[in-house]
């Protein structure tokens, strides 16, 4: 593997080359290294570019590495990926993508992810997105995922963009199960002319099911964000989202919250805070011995980690 | 050494009024020694400790730190000269760590153990709390703790205290007046505790009474403490009234 695809490897997936256990690179727009382990099964799609995660049920603690890497400039990719996981799994997946752009092309990369998780399983699903490289195109990566949790399952999503994306639009949609738990956690810093778009939209139709949507981000420069979460409960069910975000220099967020209750029972919270990072912050760390810039750095990455 | 020298604050009242927060100060403080700084609620105490740290500016007057002239020095610049400060309100940080601000503190990363040893010194459990996040779940008393862990991490000549006591249980407590003893062995150098308690006051090598931003008293706990009532009638500052 070349250098800077090692370099966005390490960045996404944590890792600095082919991992154990199952797995499956996708490589400037190609399905090139596979691997199915005893129960986890990995299957190029026929009809479209993607794959199908099979988890066989009653699977234990298998760790899933499924990286999208990207040094084409002017690629644009689309991939479908659907994972199937059977009940009563806990299964733990680590996507992310990373494009190293060194020419004047834009490079993009679409994925559409749809879960179907079984009764009573647990998936834990990581997912980073990373830009880098010198070229003028822009880095542009736009996820769809699709969740359809069945009776008793969870998913946690860790989604992290982390600088040197110039544009995302991020849409998620879940449809959540009796007894079901949906909670992600996505953590967002833009620069410069950067724009990041991240649409949730719940539906709670279980009875007992819950969801928790947490975003923070910080925005700097004259970068955009836009953070909009729609949850509707339509059965006995709990809903919480949050926005937190630190606005800096000239940039813009904006919040959109949308919370609907079509049930008696369903109990629904939204907060959302928007806010430059507090006087009272900077004074602490400086009386430490930091000057202002160290200061502000380390508040941000703290808020960010 | 500290010395304070004419130190006034004036802030706008409003209708142009001028308020007087801080009324010509001047105090000088040798090293070795442990000062308590009292006087009734409004009174000034935090706005002195501020001007010390650099927090705030004076209008007036002059702060001389170890020979220098600190008053136009940032409050990085006191900090790396040797100045530390423990807030009245500790500052709450989303997503940083119990350990992360230790280190902060300290200068460098520590690990586990040196992190837990300045948490014990406060009677935290200290495995249950380093990695906690110093955001809202942390109760008033636990932040307030975390917050003279701080200050006892950071190896500097000048320890401020900002009413350490409040909101700490007893137990706590008399871990608290160890903890001042030790810097001050470690460091033979000052410890201003900003108090209303007695037992601290009682063993503070020196009192300062402030009031309406001027210094009332300013003495040995001998002298001092035997007069200390603020107001008049049924006003009991420390909890019970004090016959003279
Ligand atoms: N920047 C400011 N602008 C206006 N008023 C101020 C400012 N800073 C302090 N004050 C006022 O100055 C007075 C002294 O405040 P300070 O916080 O120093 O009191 P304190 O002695 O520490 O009181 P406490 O015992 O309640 O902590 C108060 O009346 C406060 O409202
Ligand atoms: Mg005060």
């Amino acid at each position: 593997m070349k250098t800077e695809l090692k370099q966005i490897l390490q960045q996404v997936s944590g890792i600095d080359g082919i991992p154990n256990g199952a797995y499956s690179f996708r490589i400037n727009g190609i399905s090139e290294l596979h691997n199915n382990s005893e129960n986890t099964e990995i299957v190029k799609k026929s009809d479209k570019p993607g794959i199908d995660v099979v988890v066989k049920p009653n699977t234990k603690g298998e760790l899933v590495h499924i990286p999208t890497l990207i040094d084409h400039s002017g690629l644009n990719d689309l991939v479908y990926n659907d994972f199937f996981i059977g009940e009563n799994s806990e299964i733990h997946i680590i996507a992310g993508c990373g494009i190293h752009n060194d020419g004047m092309h834009a490079t993009q990369h679409s994925g559409i992810h749809t879960f179907y998780i079984g009764k009573n399983a647990k998936v834990k699903y990581e997912e980073k997105h990373y830009g880098q490289g010198q070229g003028t195109g822009n880095r542009i990566i736009s996820p769809k995922t699709i969740i359809h949790l069945a009776e008793g399952s969870s998913l946690e999503i860790d989604s992290a963009q982390i600088d040197g994306v110039d544009y995302t639009k991020r849409l998620t949609e879940a449809t959540i199960g009796d007894n079901a738990s949906l909670t992600t956690k996505e953590v967002i810093l833009t620069t410069a002319n950067q724009t990041a778009y991240t649409d949730f939209r719940i539906e709670l139709d279980g009875k007992n099911s819950s969801c928790s949507i947490v975003s923070r981000s910080v925005a700097k420069g004259e970068s955009k964000q836009f953070f909009y979460s729609v949850i509707n409960g339509n059965n006995q069910c709990q809903g919480h989202s949050a926005c937190d975000a630190i606005i800096m220099d000239y940039a813009t967020v904006k919040a959109v919250p949308d919370v609907t209750a079509n049930h008696v029972d369903a109990q629904l919270i939204h907060e959302a805070a928007i806010g430059k990072i507090a006087g009272e912050q900077i004074t602490k760390l400086m009386s430490l011995g930091l000057n202002y810039e160290e200061a502000e750095a380390e508040i941000v990455a703290a808020f960010l980690r | 050494m500290l010395e304070i020298k004419n130190l006034s604050f004036q802030v706008e009242n409003g209708d142009d009024k001028q308020k007087e927060i801080l009324d010509n100060i001047n105090l000088s403080i040798s090293s070795g020694s442990f000062v308590a700084i009292t006087g009734p609620n409004g009174s000034g105490k935090s706005t002195l400790a501020k001007m010390i740290m650099g927090i705030e500016k004076p209008t007036e007057g002059q702060i001389f730190f170890n020979g220098e002239d600190i008053t136009e020095k940032s409050i990085h610049q006191r900090a790396k000269a040797g100045i530390g400060f423990a807030f009245q309100q500790p500052v709450h940080f989303k997503g940083m760590k119990v350990i992360d601000l230790l280190s902060l503190a300290a200068g460098h990363k520590l690990d586990v153990e040196e992190a837990c040893s300045y948490l014990s010194q406060v009677g935290l459990c200290a495995i249950n709390y380093i990695f906690r996040e110093l955001d809202n779940s942390l109760s008033g008393g636990e932040m307030k703790r975390i917050e003279i862990a701080m200050l006892a991490a950071r190896d500097v000549n000048l320890y401020i205290f900002d009413e350490p006591e409040a909101g700490i249980d007893l137990w706590s407590f008399q871990n608290l007046i160890q903890v001042f003893k030790n810097l001050l062995t470690k460091t033979n150098g000052i410890i201003i505790v900003i108090s209303h308690q007695e037992r601290i006051l009682e063993i503070a090598d020196r009192i300062i009474v402030l009031e309406e931003g001027k210094i009332a008293k300013d003495g040995n706990s001998g002298e001092v403490l035997p007069h200390l009532m603020f107001g008049v009638e049924d006003c009991h500052f420390y909890g019970r009234r004090v016959n003279f």
